[in-house]
């Protein structure tokens, strides 16, 4: 069973940088990710403003197989800051997981 | 088997906190592009390479041997490597670089400053005191190490009273000009692009006769993070080609693949080679890629099938004069 994070859903939503709330869901992102990267931000961000740590952790690779090209963000007529959203969660999992 | 994320990420990060840079390099050969040219040391305004033409050679180094590593039984060792690369330069005996991929890529930093020589652009250089602007570690988030290093390189400017810098490369650009401002108290450096510079100035003319038809490979971060868009196209124009666009252009341009080539080399090729199709179907004659990443991945991705070099080159053949920076027979050779 998933997991609430407390703790987690503390330091996402205190960020600044973190606007994955934004999102409405169209899909846009996925569709033109040259990675072919369907998980973000749809489902990774909504893990992580549900606070389901273990969920995001499960992800690692895909959060740190984003190019940070921005062309999701291009296409996103939400303005979603799709590119800071995944690189504050590799803070996260730098800091928590690799104690970089 | 993928190779493991942290132990990758750690030794890059203990290098730049221990060493001044993800790759370990020595002063001598950061600065050797620059030799008779003749640059100024210091100034208010400075070429800044942040050293990431001169690293890509150890990059390509590494990315061969992570990539050979990635799916053996060795790939699990990568963590016993950065126990003992704290204590030595591991690093550096693992990942040796090509003599003529340092040539190519020095001849590219030297056809930057000869264009803004020939424009009689006023500029020196920070020689070895001269620092990588830690792009890496910011995008892979490890925040604590990159602001101490921004910081150890905000405080180098300050006491070489450095006023104004001319990027060379869209990584080193964008953390200059717009992650540092919102880290560092008070930074305000104005960060250029040499492309951004040259476009500027009307007294770069073509004094060779150009021609044929250039592909553009547009950086994504050149392109969606730091709006440099018209100005390669406009200098290829003016040097006299004609430039061809790829189906993904512009702000729409389609990643190289590179920014993963460290963590996942065998993805990031595969990123490559749809990049590459795309370059192929514009027809072209040859391409030019305005990102040191960006090149190494896509000369590796074509095999060789395609003329892939830096704008900084074909540029170099319209407006400086001919016979000085010429490729040499070895580089010619190596090239993939
Ligand atoms: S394109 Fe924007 S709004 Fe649409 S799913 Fe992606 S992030 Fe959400
Ligand atoms: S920034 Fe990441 S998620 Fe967005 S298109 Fe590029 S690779 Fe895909």
């Amino acid at each position: 069973m998933a997991k609430v994070n407390p703790d987690f859903i503390k330091k996402v939503t205190a960020s600044k940088q973190f606007n994955a709330s934004e999102c409405m869901n169209c899909g846009v992102c996925g569709a033109v990710c040259p990675m072919e990267i369907e998980l973000l931000p749809r489902k990774l961000f909504r893990y992580a403003l549900l606070g389901l740590e273990d969920k995001v952790l499960e992800h690692t690779p895909v959060i740190y197989q984003c190019l940070l090209c921005k062309m999701c963000e291009a296409n996103c007529t939400a303005d979603v800051h799709i590119a800071e959203n995944v690189r504050f969660l590799r803070t996260y999992i730098s800091k928590k997981v690799y104690q970089l | 088997m993928p190779l493991p994320t942290g132990p990758v990420i750690g030794i890059m990060m203990d290098n730049l906190k221990k060493r001044k840079s993800v790759f370990p390099i020595s002063g001598r050969k950061a600065v050797k592009w620059s030799q008779k040219l003749e640059i100024p040391v210091g100034g208010e305004t400075v070429l800044y390479t942040g050293s990431m033409y001169q690293l890509l050679p150890y990059m390509i180094a590494a990315v061969n041997r992570m990539g050979k590593m990635e799916d053996s039984f060795l790939g699990q060792y990568v963590g016993l490597g950065r126990f003992f690369n704290k204590m030595f330069n591991v690093s550096s005996i693992m990942f040796r670089p090509k003599r003529a991929d340092h040539k190519r890529f020095r001849r590219i930093i030297r056809d930057i400053a000869r264009l803004l020589q020939q424009a009689g652009v006023d500029f020196g250089y920070l020689y070895k005191k001269e620092l990588y602007a830690g792009a890496l570690a910011f995008d892979l988030g490890v925040d604590e190490t990159f602001v101490a290093h921004a910081q150890r390189l905000s405080n180098l400017f300050k006491a070489q009273g450095v006023r104004s810098l001319i990027t060379i490369d869209p990584h080193t650009t964008n953390v200059l000009r717009s992650v540092y401002p919102t880290i560092i108290d008070g930074f305000d450096i104005e960060v250029k692009s040499y492309l951004e510079v040259l476009a500027e100035n009307d007294t770069l003319r073509p004094i060779n006769k150009v021609e044929g038809e250039i592909t553009i490979h547009d950086s994504c971060v050149y392109a969606r993070y730091e709006d440099v868009v018209e100005q390669p196209r406009q200098l290829l124009r003016r040097a006299g080609y004609t430039v061809k666009e790829p189906k993904n252009n512009r702000n729409l341009t389609h990643c190289c693949g590179g920014p993963i080539e460290s963590l996942f080399p065998s993805m990031a090729h595969q990123i490559g080679g749809k990049r590459v199709q795309q370059l192929k179907d514009a027809q072209g004659k040859g391409v030019a890629t305005m990102c040191p990443i960006c090149m190494a991945t896509l000369q590796q991705a074509a095999n060789g099938d395609l003329e892939i070099d830096d704008i900084a080159s074909f540029l170099a053949k319209a407006f400086c004069p001919p016979g000085a920076n010429d490729k040499s027979a070895e580089e010619k050779r190596s090239q993939p």
